[in-house]
């Protein structure tokens, strides 16, 4: 539809977002911002050890009803996350802990009061006392032999184990070049500016317990909660008011969420949790622990021959609801091969127990992990061979002209040009004139550039989650679209905003498909009462999916729309177009509130034949190959290292990317900047450290190091905008790109600058700590390489 | 992350204050900015029966100066000293340390008498008064004041030589000459984060007066004597020379790693300061 259908507001244009005005004015509706008459607030008293038997717990006398433990949730079943993939191990992961726990903040009691100070005076006066048993606090600790296990029924501490071999005998034993890398990345929790919040309470005329709750799925959390409280499902309602960021930790049914919505099913009246900043730092949302061991094999142009490798994730204690601990390994595995065209690869997989948090998939899901690690191979190989980085990864690169390309763990990258985003972020960074210029600043600090490729799997459905094994598998997204009396649009969809702005996105698609102007379409989400069912908003897939869906729904409605307008202007429906927020024939036009009311109010004017089905539609879409649309990019970064201080300034930073066409080029800016700045905190900064007895180190943000707008620097963005041959419009996702590539591509620019002395970095973040000491284990390699000589 | 019940008295006096401390016998906490205490009594991580506000207490916010001191009221803020409200006698080292401590959030409310009675050895102000030779004025009951060297106010990390009874009031804060120069720098992962070292080095010829202090530490800060003794006679390869030496004797306790990241800090004072002779 050209432009002038839609007012330049449809598919493509750069408007500002709907949901902007309420949050600059400070009227978002958060979780925490309800309230309800008779409302309690909820503390939990949490698990000081790392690894225990309870031995006794014991409350005062007359504390009934105020201070709860496992037993006294009459009704209540664990969460328990089964996959059909073979050889997964299910965890009964219990509401609050019952013989065991086994992180330090596991709930095991909760405590309810007036007021939150008061429900944490109540955690004090309780009584329990543990038998401490030793604590895994790594996923080598708990893959070796005699450790101790946390769920003994299994035989071992490995949620699963998977591998893939393509063979590599050949690859092996023609390889001139062999690279030899191991790599880690931290421990992180993810830190939406709003922390995970629950409001429940009892709707006495609806006969539903409703649950507000900040959540990314509000309808998968309808199915998981009606199962824990063994309810059916139209007894519950849950509302996703505005959530502050979800990050893939507001995909999770969590416990604290089941015993909170027990409460308000038990006594009928309100009750609130919001989760305060040192629970979700010791507590919740943990993520990205990855642990890499690789040999690559190369030929002496760098070219890649074949890979070897083995990954393991500190997945914590538990399987969460619904992903698995499983789902970051596997993906893992699949994903480490990236953007490459690669022929020969082998790989193991560990999901690890660990008495930590369970872990959830965050933001990127695996790749940034994946990136870090395949991203330093292609460095090291480079370096191995003598050539620039850039250059090596440019051949290596699955070409233009081989796509649509089928990788080798059959991933099905749908479209476009890999080598040609590097190329301008190789401009763009000005690698030539920096090679031509100073190797280290008028502060003596080391200067370097380093790159990062990688490819974003979004909106990944039917096909691939069938594979997983999880307990759901996403089909058909629906969508709702209707013309109202007075000429608006409802959409409702049942994804959830979470910041990503789909009340602007879902807005311009259904402009585009009915013309409708962008002022008077008013999108609905994540409320299970009010919209059509969406499995929700993760793996960068909502514009495609709740997109496609809407589109569908709207031309649908556009047809009825047209079909009224004909009869009203007397010519035929394919007469009629949008133009300007109005419907046209020819120079006569009619307003959409013309067609409304002769709906709704004036049934005498419409055709005998018109569609009994009115001006209104629910539809379901998903592509036409639901395997995943592939968005990619290339970021380069020049920064400075101090050699003194280990401290990293990132001077520029560019990102050449592409995920099809654009419905909000400035949307896709802003998800690229803040998951950027999310990457650069991966990269340099955040870390959850755990003592040898499994105590978090990180327990509050003096310790917790997120980036602030200081530390950030200006990303400069390039679009290449290469159509997805699959989806409505072309689209792909990109809601997850933007943190895959930082902590690669900061960590190639690091060991660039450091090159002259020799000194390498291979883990995240790049702290100071650990620069330092790449800096003095060269020293101590050169010292002991003089003193062989002498 | 709620504090435990506590009371709250708004003193309209320091004499209220310490009569208050005296009566609590240990278990009331003197309130200023609350930039620092609020949280960890959040955390639960401190806890006091009673809380003494002294934001609005007489006195508290005074400014007296004469020819060789300014005396600065314990009262005023972070942001104050960095706008300029407060006369700055030390060529522009306050208002530079001002500036530079956590986010101006925190600087409109936290007091330079707070963060020094608080006692965190990272805090700013704690080796900015140490390098200075400032002198710390601390009031208890009935009026009695007593003066404290600011180098060794600090018996420890969030320890003071205050006793359980007495309020900081003021500090006095000596005049540097025209020709003073200072250098101050601290190592930060982050803007507004408590810094991992620090150094600070004054050197004013005119007054006979050249102090090194390493900040950051697990404790006080430390004087670098022989480092600035070097520094006075002007011999600077002397001085840098022997500083690694010298940060590792005061310093014993520390891993190779962090001696090295102090003994960085004073190093880049110490060269900062021919760039900050005009401020």
């Amino acid at each position: 539809m050209s432009a002038s259908s839609t007012n330049g507001e449809g598919v493509g244009a750069r408007v500002p977002r709907k949901e902007d005005a309420r949050h600059l004015h400070g009227r978002g509706q958060f979780v925490g911002d309800l309230a309800m008459p008779g409302m309690q607030d909820v503390a939990f008293l949490r698990s000081p050890v790392a690894h225990a038997s309870i031995v006794s717990r014991s409350k005062p006398a007359g504390s009934d009803g105020a201070i709860f433990f496992h037993d006294d949730l009459t009704g209540t079943l664990p969460i328990i996350t089964r996959s059909s993939i073979p050889g997964y191990k299910v965890s009964d992961y219990p509401v609050l802990a019952r013989e065991r726990v086994r992180f330090v903040g596991e709930p095991v009691a909760m405590c309810v009061a007036a007021n939150r100070a008061a429900a944490e005076d109540l955690t004090e006066t309780i009584d329990v006392q543990y038998d401490e048993l030793p604590a895994i606090v790594s996923s080598d600790a708990g893959r070796a032999a005699g450790a101790t296990l946390l769920h003994p029924q299994w035989g071992d501490n490995l949620f699963l184990e998977t591998s893939f071999d393509s063979g590599l005998d050949q690859a092996v034993a023609d390889a001139p070049v062999k690279v030899e890398l191991d790599i880690s990345t931290a421990r992180q929790t993810m830190h939406p500016l709003e922390g995970k919040g629950v409001v429940a309470h009892w709707d006495h005329r609806a006969g539903q317990l409703v649950v507000h709750t900040s959540t990314q799925v509000p309808h998968l959390i309808r199915a998981g909660l009606a199962e824990c409280l063994g309810l059916p499902q139209a007894l519950v309602r849950i509302i996703a008011p505005d959530v502050g960021g979800g990050f893939g930790y507001k995909c999770l049914l969590q416990p604290e969420e089941v015993v909170v919505a027990w409460l308000a099913l038990t006594y009928k009246t309100p009750f609130r949790w919001i989760e305060d900043r040192r629970e979700h730092l010791v507590a919740g949302a943990n993520a990205r622990q990855h642990q890499y061991r690789i040999k690559a094999y190369a030929d002496r142009q760098g070219r890649l021959l074949g890979m070897d490798a083995e990954v393991a994730v500190d997945v914590g204690a538990y399987s969460v609801w619904p992903f698995t601990a499983c789902l970051e390994a596997a993906q893992a595995g699949g994903n480490l091969p990236g953007p490459y065209h690669l022929t020969a690869y082998r790989v193991k997989t560990y999901s690890v127990a660990t008495n930590k948090p369970p872990f959830a998939p965050y933001r990127g899901v695996a790749r940034p992990g994946v990136c870090f690690a395949m991203e330093q191979v292609i460095d090291a190989i480079a370096k191995a061979v003598g050539r620039e980085a850039w250059e090596v990864r440019a051949e290596n690169l699955v070409p233009g002209s081989a796509m649509p390309y089928t990788n080798i763990t059959n991933k099905h990258y749908d479209s476009g040009d890999y080598p040609a985003a590097l190329l301008s972020a190789k401009e763009m960074i000005g690698l030539d004139a920096f090679r031509a210029g100073a190797r280290r600043d008028a502060r003596g600090r080391y200067l370097g550039i380093g790159f990062a490729s990688y490819t974003e799997q979004s909106a990944h459905g039917t096909k691939v989650f069938a594979a997983w094994g999880l307990p759901f598998v996403p089909g058909y997204d629906q969508a709702f679209v209707k013309l109202t009396p007075d000429g608006a649009l409802e959409v409702r969809s049942g994804i959830h905003t979470i910041g990503q702005g789909l009340e602007t996105t879902l807005a311009q698609v259904a402009c585009e498909v009915t013309g409708v102007p962008l002022s008077t379409i008013k999108v609905t989400l994540g409320d299970t009462a009010t919209t059509p069912f969406s499995t929700g908003a993760y793996a960068s897939r909502g514009i495609v999916m709740a997109g496609g869906a809407v589109a569908r729904a709207g031309e649908v409605v556009a047809e009825r729309i047209k079909a009224i307008a004909a009869h009203l202007l007397q010519v035929t429906p394919d007469a009629v177009t949008f133009r300007d927020g109005r419907i046209y024939a020819g120079n006569a036009s009619l307003s959409y509130a013309d067609v409304g009311r002769a709906w709704y109010f004036r049934p005498e004017q419409l055709p005998d034949n018109v569609d009994r089905a009115g001006l209104e539609a629910t539809e379901g879409y998903k592509p036409e190959v639901d395997s995943g649309l592939f968005s990619y990019a290339s970021h380069a970064v020049r920064v400075a290292v101090d050699p003194d201080t280990g401290l990293v300034e990132i001077l520029d930073y560019v990102i050449v990317e592409d995920c099809g066409r654009m419905v909000n080029p400035m949307i896709v800016e802003g998800q690229t900047y803040g998951g950027a700045a999310q990457g650069v905190g991966t990269a340099l900064f955040e870390e959850s450290p755990y003592d040898a007895n499994g105590q978090p180190l990180a327990s509050t943000l003096i310790d917790y190091l997120l980036p602030g707008p200081v530390e950030l620097p200006k990303f400069r963005i390039a679009h290449r905008e290469t159509l997805s041959p699959y989806t409505k419009f072309g689209i792909k996702g990109v809601g997850e790109g933007g943190a895959i590539a930082p902590p690669a591509a900061i960590i190639n620019a690091i060991n660039d600058a450091l090159a002259p002395l020799n000194a390498e970095v291979r883990d995240a973040p790049a702290s100071p700590k650990r620069v330092l000491a790449a800096i003095e284990a060269a020293r101590s390699r050169a010292d002991a390489l003089a003193g062989a000589d002498a | 992350m709620k504090p435990a019940a506590f009371d709250y008295v708004r003193a309209r006096s320091v004499s209220e204050a310490t009569d208050l401390l005296a009566k609590k016998e240990g278990d009331a906490k003197i309130l200023a900015g609350g930039q620092s205490l609020t949280p960890m009594l959040n955390l639960r991580l401190a806890r006091s029966s009673l809380l003494i506000d002294i934001k609005r207490a007489e006195g508290l916010r005074s400014l007296e100066a004469d020819g060789s001191i300014v005396a600065i009221g314990a009262g005023w803020t972070h942001a104050e000293i960095e706008d300029g409200a407060v006369e700055d006698p030390t060529r522009g080292l306050m208002r530079h340390v001002a500036r530079g401590i956590a986010y101006r959030a925190v600087r409109n409310r936290g007091t330079i008498g707070g963060s020094l009675a608080h006692a965190d050895p990272a805090a700013d102000w704690v080796s900015t008064m140490a390098v200075l030779g400032a002198t710390l004025v601390c009031e208890g009951t009935g009026g009695k004041r007593r003066r404290v060297a600011a180098d060794g106010f600090l018996q420890g990390a969030f320890l003071t030589q205050l006793a359980a009874d007495e309020v900081l009031v003021a500090i006095e804060v000596p005049r540097l000459s025209a020709q003073a120069r200072w250098g101050y720098y601290k190592v930060c992962r982050k803007a507004g984060e408590f810094a991992h070292a620090l150094g600070a080095v004054i050197h004013d010829p005119a007054k006979n007066i050249c102090r090194i202090v390493v900040g950051a530490t697990d404790g006080p800060p430390k004087l670098l004597p022989r480092t600035a003794a070097a520094l006075a006679a002007d011999r600077m390869a002397e001085a840098l020379d022997g500083l690694d030496r010298e940060i590792v004797a005061v310093l014993p306790e520390h891993e190779p790693a962090a001696q090295r990241l102090h003994a960085t800090a004073v190093r880049r004072a110490i060269a900062a300061m021919s760039t900050t002779m005009d401020h």
